[in-house]
């Protein structure tokens, strides 16, 4: 184990196929229990490895999210509630309809069985966010785009520099609103959008235009030569491939659709489409500066994931009734013994992951920036001019006066 | 190393080509200096050399620019990459990755350099740039003079024998400036490298010249520096004192002129400078103990401004010492966390906005952040409406400051230094007692340049009191009455120009240098007085 090892980031594909993988094994139970657990050993493995980089600090916005989720599936379920029949909790008003709407009902009765039943397809739903969240927490999203294969290279480099915009854009934004009130008060509303948007878009432009220009100058998108005909071939088998991982991936997540749509195509789809990626990496001639390796570490994270999913799938696919507490009768729902012992397998990345490197090593140094940053805001009411007196501006006389002479 | 052969480059929908049949050659080992107007045609000479023209702007280019021995006409940029390395004016614009250390392997990576070497390079660059304590941290975070040695680093990673750089430090205060080109020295020297830079900041460069190029409605002259510079209006202002005192050769450096200029001391000894003419005024922006605060970091502590009608003092300062800062907080319309500022008695913070803008108006360091409108003649409308001013006082404000400008163009197609002169016409409609100017001459040509020294001028002596925030010594040097030094938020050195700016020495423009610790600022001033003097002797 490389409990003691030194700090380093794991590979970001370890910590994705981890979290892709407990997502999968999520999204296959409505068991609350088990939900809960795959949430408590995500959130213990991000407590545990996250580093203080600035991406790294998103995981709360993901709970947030997750709550607001499951708070939407519930309220909606319980104002759209159907008549299914049950164990009636509160009668709510019904709003009358008119005819054409017939099947669709607002309001009247809300039995416990649509409420159970919506806040586990909500906690499901909440769970495979913040798997997704995790893996973006854990891993930074930049390097997994550098580690993506030749054939896809330019699309990482166009999703980084588009990664690098959004800063930019936030950046020049603050900086024209804050132009804005040296005219005066300017336009509202209509002109608000077009005032603050012009100015930045044109910005932006120009800005994308010199960087184009900078990464040509640096040999971006220098190309080998290859056969037009192993060209078409390699775009076939990237298309036909990432349409079969599509379709696997949906199989997969989805158990009521049939068997050999999820793994044989998931797996199909992805050979076809590595198959063409090797064809398409050989046009693109680069190298990798420090790539991150792939070790025991990386072996141990994706491996736990993996574990977790294929022993959920397959306690599904034996026992369904253990991942789907029923409803009807209801029952309170117990923990499946043999999927909950896979899921805290899944916690043990909190433990083999190595350690994220230092502050100082791996984020910036936030030292303060070069460009003066003026935030936007209004000033704190400063104390009123001493005397109180009129104020008497030594205005120019006209504007004749005020305005130079039209020189040279 | 570079020969140009009958060049004539042509941009689609242009009347005239922006290069005209154009022989050049530069030799290997050479440090080159560039230098014309705005819109000469400096910028398509230089993309002619990297291949940027014209496979990446369009146009059409007739004859051939060989480059190492290859011809741009069969290699796109790309191609070049490994013979010519490209820096610009902006380098964040042109940052690919987020840290220093990525950013230097890039331009590897894509010429699929192998990893043990690449790995080399970046430690020997990083040591050949004196950056190596950088390597981790965010692109975004370093200083101006940083970024542009980490953008001339990832272009150097590919050992290039041509580096070609537009208009490398004028984003930089002096310092910055010094350090950037002591490394594109060390790299001529050193390396052996061709250098090819075009710099508007002629001064900077001149005395590490080996050849100056000069471009004028797009024909190319070519010629050893002081033959170059000597009676040109581009030349620094050692070379025209030198010009004008008639001493030969013409220095181009400090160093040259001072030993030229005992006699001159001599003679200017007895003498006083000339004060600026017109007496100033009362005060009209009474700042006091006024306080920035960014997040944790003090941008301006309790600093004191006072500025009279009538009077132009320039704010000085490396970047990030609380110059934007204090100007934003004077203005209102940025933060400001402690003081108080009254313009005129009133304070334009808590003014309403028509009234604040008669008390005072700024020209931010990016005057394009105030325009939106599709013609230059609606922005004049606009100022007009919001100032409530009467139609017309904007565009006749426009049309004494550039007289040829037509009011049917689109802002952004304008030059940068019509731009400026868009932005502070549209500022000055509400007619402010107080002008605030952010770096004003920044990436503005010589011609533009000694525009804006006129117009300040011209609108101190109106009666307006004048802030100018500069990096520009020479600026300062002509158009300041007093001078401000800010350092971490604080003023660290302020009184009349000519005190402040002989005794500091970064501030110190050229003329000061060579004939401290006289007080002398500017070539005419020292001009006129050499020759009253010689008439009365």
């Amino acid at each position: 184990m490389a409990r003691r090892a030194p700090g380093r980031n794991l590979h970001p594909g370890a910590w994705w196929l981890w979290a892709i993988a407990l997502a999968t094994a999520a999204s296959r139970t409505t068991n609350p229990l088990l939900l809960a657990l795959v949430v408590g050993v995500v959130w213990l493995v991000v407590d545990a490895r996250r580093s203080e980089a600035p991406w790294a600090r998103g995981f709360k916005a993901y709970v947030v999210l997750g709550l607001v989720v499951i708070a939407i599936r519930v309220v909606f379920r319980v104002l759209l509630g159907g008549d299914s029949g049950g164990h009636v909790i509160v009668r709510l008003p019904e709003l009358p309809l008119p005819e054409a709407a017939a099947g669709i009902r607002i309001g009247g009765p809300v039995t416990a069985e649509a409420v159970l039943g919506s806040a586990y397809d909500g906690l499901r739903l909440a769970t495979l966010l913040l798997c997704i969240g995790a893996a973006n927490v854990l891993a930074n999203p930049k390097r997994l785009l550098k580690a993506v294969p030749g054939a896809l290279h330019e699309i990482g480099v166009a999703v980084t520099v588009a990664l690098s915009v959004a800063p930019q854009l936030v950046e020049s934004g603050q900086r024209v609103r804050r132009a804005r009130r040296l005219r005066g008060e300017g336009g509202r509303g209509r002109h608000l959008v077009r005032e603050v948007a012009i100015p930045v878009l044109t910005d932006a432009l120009d800005r994308s235009l010199f960087l184009a220009a900078a990464m040509d100058t640096r040999g971006y998108g220098r190309r080998a030569a290859v056969p037009a005909a192993s060209r078409r071939l390699a775009t076939g088998l990237v298309l036909g491939g990432l349409v079969g991982v599509c379709l696997g991936t949906y199989g997969l997540l989805d158990s009521t659709s049939p068997r050999h749509l999820g793994l044989p195509m998931l797996l199909g789809g992805a050979a076809a489409a590595w198959a063409g990626m090797v064809v398409t990496g050989r046009r693109v001639v680069r190298s990798r500066y420090r790539p991150d390796p792939w070790r025991t570490a990386e072996w141990g994270v994706a491996g736990t994931g993996l574990l977790v999913a294929v022993v959920v799938a397959a306690t599904g696919s034996v026992d369904a009734t253990a991942l789907h507490p029923s409803l009807s009768p209801l029952t309170w729902p117990t923990l499946p013994l043999l999927p909950a012992a896979a899921v805290l397998v899944g916690a043990l990345p909190a433990w083999i992951a190595p350690p994220p490197p230092p502050p100082a090593a791996s984020t910036p140094n936030p030292a303060r920036p070069e460009r003066e940053p003026v935030t936007a805001g209004a000033p704190l009411p400063a104390p009123a001019p001493p005397g109180g007196r009129s104020p008497s501006v030594p205005l120019p006389a006209s504007t004749g006066a005020a305005v130079p002479e039209a020189s040279r | 190393m570079i020969r140009f052969d009958q060049v004539t480059v042509t941009y689609p929908e242009a009347a005239t080509p922006a290069l005209t049949e154009v022989d050049l050659t530069i030799d290997e080992g050479e440090l080159c200096l560039v230098v014309g107007s705005t819109g000469s045609g400096k910028s398509t000479l230089l993309g002619a050399v990297n291949g940027l023209v014209p496979h990446f702007t369009g146009g059409r280019l007739d004859g051939s620019v060989v480059v190492a021995g290859r011809d741009t006409r069969d290699h796109p940029p790309r191609e070049l990459a490994d013979v010519v390395g490209t820096v610009g004016q902006d380098p964040l614009a042109g940052f690919v990755t987020d840290t220093v250390e990525e950013e230097l392997a890039y331009a590897m990576e894509q010429l699929a350099v192998p990893p043990t070497a690449m790995r080399k390079r970046v430690e020997e660059t990083l040591d050949l740039l004196g950056i190596a304590d950088l390597r981790h941290r965010a692109l975004r975070t370093l200083s101006g003079g940083q970024q542009q040695r980490v953008a001339i680093g990832s272009v150097l990673t590919l050992q290039p024998q041509v580096l070609v750089l537009d208009e490398p430090t004028s984003a930089l205060d002096p310092t910055a400036a010094e350090d950037v080109l002591a490394v594109i020295t060390r790299l001529v020297h050193d390396l052996g490298l061709t250098v090819v830079v075009a710099e508007h900041r002629v001064e900077r460069v001149a005395q590490h010249a080996d050849r100056v190029v000069l471009v004028a409605d797009g024909q190319v002259t070519i010629g050893s520096p002081a033959a170059q510079l000597e009676g040109s209006p581009l030349a620094p202002p050692v070379a025209q004192l030198g010009t004008r005192l008639g001493w030969s050769p013409v220095p181009l450096s400090v160093r040259d002129a001072r030993r030229h200029a005992a006699p001159l001391r001599e003679q200017l000894e007895p003498l006083a400078p000339p004060a600026h003419p017109g007496a100033p005024g009362h005060v009209v922006v009474d700042a006091r103990r006024v306080s920035v605060q960014h997040r944790e970091v003090v941008a301006v502590r309790e600093v004191d401004l006072q500025v009279r009608a009538g009077e132009v003092v320039a704010l000085m300062g490396r970047n990030g010492s609380g110059k934007s800062s204090l100007l934003w907080a004077v203005h209102g319309a940025g933060p400001r966390h402690g003081g108080t500022v009254a313009i005129g008695g009133a304070d334009p913070a808590d003014a309403p906005r028509p009234a604040a803008r008669r008390l005072v108006g700024l020209v931010p360091q990016t005057p394009s952040d105030l325009l939106y409108l599709a013609t230059v003649a609606e922005e004049c409308a606009q100022a007009d409406h919001e100032s409530r001013s009467p139609d017309g006082t904007c565009e006749a404000l426009l049309r004494r400051l550039v007289p040829d400008l037509d009011p049917t163009r689109h802002p952004r197609d304008l030059s940068e230094g019509q731009r400026l002169a868009l932005v502070l016409a549209v500022q000055l409609t509400a007619r402010p007692a107080a002008v605030l100017l952010d770096e004003p001459t920044r990436g503005l040509d010589h011609e533009a340049k000694e525009r804006v020294a006129g117009l300040l001028a011209e609108l101190a002596a109106a009666g307006h009191a004048v802030v100018v925030a500069t990096h520009d010594v020479e600026l300062a040097a002509t158009v300041a009455h007093r001078v401000v030094v800010l350092a971490e938020g604080e003023v660290v050195a302020e009184g009349p120009a000519a005190e402040v700016l002989v005794a500091s020495p970064a501030f110190a423009p050229q003329v000061a240098k060579v004939l401290a610790p006289l007080p002398w600022l500017t070539v005419d001033q020292v001009v006129a007085a050499v020759a009253a003097s010689g008439s009365r002797a």
